[in-house]
């Protein structure tokens, strides 16, 4: 599926740390769009082996800033027809998109989200407990007496896709037009001279290049270390579990910010579920059973019926977070570094979009329109840009 | 489950407790520029590394400050909170203060 090169070149026009989606979407766009491919994009382990493949897939575009609507629904859109350009079966499926309110607050908050998103031509209502139960017929609306549902924000675009071939789509896609994958490579080190990035240290050698691209969630801060960077990300593990396969019941995606859960039901039947993040920070992937006794639990508040249901793996991913849930995209204060971070644990999602504005920003040195709501310097202007409706629970 | 060792309570499970942020000095509002003011408000050391953090032992209330390598999860120590007003050993992966800042005493991250 890709094509296997033995060394590295002396020298690049432009290197991309990390061969996630991310990563992997830069590098197509940049070949493709801009005509930029004597590109080599470095991965330390394997292609979509980080949270490109930790996620739970969920695809949508409800967002509450008007900068988040905008980005998020274009990548909605550059989602569609991505399975044609690619030739490879993205199991795209649209489902519906349901967040569930339990308290007053909570309905506000839909209300709110939803007029901005009708605002922006995105497809989301607020919709009452009836309307709930007619989409979801197996729900208990009461959440066993806990904290009954008193509507929703339902977002009839939401989807889900596989996420692995996501990765492999866009890394094919780079591949055939000569961009350079090149797994188990390591970077140790960014050269810089004169406020310039010259090139970057491997654990196969020295690579000379003026732009790098560092797109590597989990791992940002000790990337911003090779280049002297601070930033307020912070590493908190992310966990997921899902079920063995059942016969398909669950048609939407449901989001219960109160309860802590996410759940979509896949093609082959297996509930993919998740929960908040881990309440520490932490550089491991361990799972830890504390996750799953809650995340269980909850899930048996609105599913009573899935008591007998087994879990058959759960996983954690490490999520790059930032203060006001908006990530950290384009150029920065080192010349021709240019970061795509900060995705916390909404990333998936915008894998599209990111690669489009990632690469026009590579290319052109020059941060995209769509994400000048999500600049480097934000914070040393006390600008932050507010995106608490990116987290589908509360972290 | 994992253990942690407070120094008002004994050893008690970890869920028993709420994590506080690094212990960080933070610069003199007075005197600070608005970039240190911004630096010390936001940005944080997200690298992996034993840092002194704050921790709070929910039942009881009590704040102290905990030694943790952040790569393994491993709990290196606990301390009083006056340890770190009166000063701690530096840490391997502890958040290094811009240079000629005032620092006034530090105060975990929304503990007020």
């Amino acid at each position: 599926m890709f094509t296997r090169h033995d060394s590295l070149k002396a020298g690049y026009d432009v290197v991309i740390i990390g061969a996630g989606g991310h990563g992997l979407a830069a590098a197509y766009y940049l070949a493709r769009d801009h005509r930029i491919r004597n590109v080599a994009v470095l991965e330390k382990g394997y292609i979509g082996g980080g949270n490109t493949g930790r996620n739970t897939t969920i695809i949508r575009s409800n967002y509450l800033t008007p900068e988040g609507v905008k980005f998020y629904d274009e990548s909605l859109r550059l989602w569609q027809d991505l399975g044609e350009d690619f030739d490879l079966n993205l199991f795209y499926s649209v489902r519906g998109h349901y967040t569930l309110a339990h308290t007053d607050s909570a309905m506000r908050t839909m209300r709110w989200r939803a007029e901005v998103n009708k605002h922006f031509g995105v497809r989301s209502e607020a919709v009452d407990a009836a309307f709930v139960k007619r989409g979801i017929p197996s729900i208990d609306i009461s959440c066993g007496g806990h904290a009954p549902i008193l509507g929703a924000l339902f977002h009839e675009p939401g989807a889900i896709a596989r996420h692995d071939a996501v990765a492999w789509g866009y890394g094919r896609g780079a591949d055939k037009r000569g961009v350079e994958i090149h797994q188990q490579t390591e970077v140790t080190g960014i050269r810089v001279q004169g406020g310039r990035v010259t090139g970057v240290e491997t654990t196969r050698g020295f690579i000379a290049t003026p732009k790098v691209l560092c797109a590597v969630a989990g791992f940002t801060p000790r990337v911003l270390d090779m280049v002297k960077l601070r930033t307020p990300i912070y590493v908190h593990p992310l966990q997921a579990m899902v079920s063995e396969p059942v016969k398909p019941w669950l048609d939407p995606i449901i989001v219960s910010g109160s309860l802590h859960v996410y759940v979509s039901q896949t093609a082959r039947g297996e509930l993919v579920m998740g929960a908040s993040l881990d309440p520490y920070e932490l550089h491991m992937t361990r799972p830890t059973l504390d996750f799953v006794e809650g995340l269980a639990s909850h899930m048996l508040d609105m599913f009573p019926f899935l008591s007998e249901v087994k879990v058959n793996r759960q996983w954690a991913g490490l999520a790059d977070m930032t203060p006001d849930f908006a990530p950290i995209m384009g150029v920065t204060p080192v010349e021709g570094f240019y970061l795509d971070a900060g995705w916390g644990t909404w990333g998936f999602k915008a894998t599209p979009v990111c690669g489009k504005t990632m690469s026009h920003t590579v290319a052109t040195g020059r941060n995209h329109p769509l994400i000048e709501g999500f600049t480097f310097d934000r914070f040393a202007r006390y600008q932050l840009t507010g995106e608490k409706g990116a987290a589908s629970v509360g972290h | 489950m994992k253990i942690m060792v407070c120094p008002l309570n004994g050893p008690r499970p970890v869920s028993e407790f709420a994590y506080g942020g690094e212990v960080r000095p933070s610069p003199d509002p007075d005197t600070c520029s608005d970039t240190q003011w911004s630096d010390y408000v936001f940005n944080r050391s997200g690298s992996p590394g034993e840092k002194y953090e704050w921790w709070c032992h929910i039942a009881s209330g009590f704040w102290f400050v905990v030694l943790r390598d952040t790569l393994r999860d491993v709990v290196l120590g606990t301390f009083p909170a006056e340890a770190a007003r009166q000063g701690l050993p530096p840490a391997a992966g502890a958040s290094a203060a811009p240079p000629d800042v005032p620092h006034g005493p530090g105060v975990p991250d929304g503990a007020s």
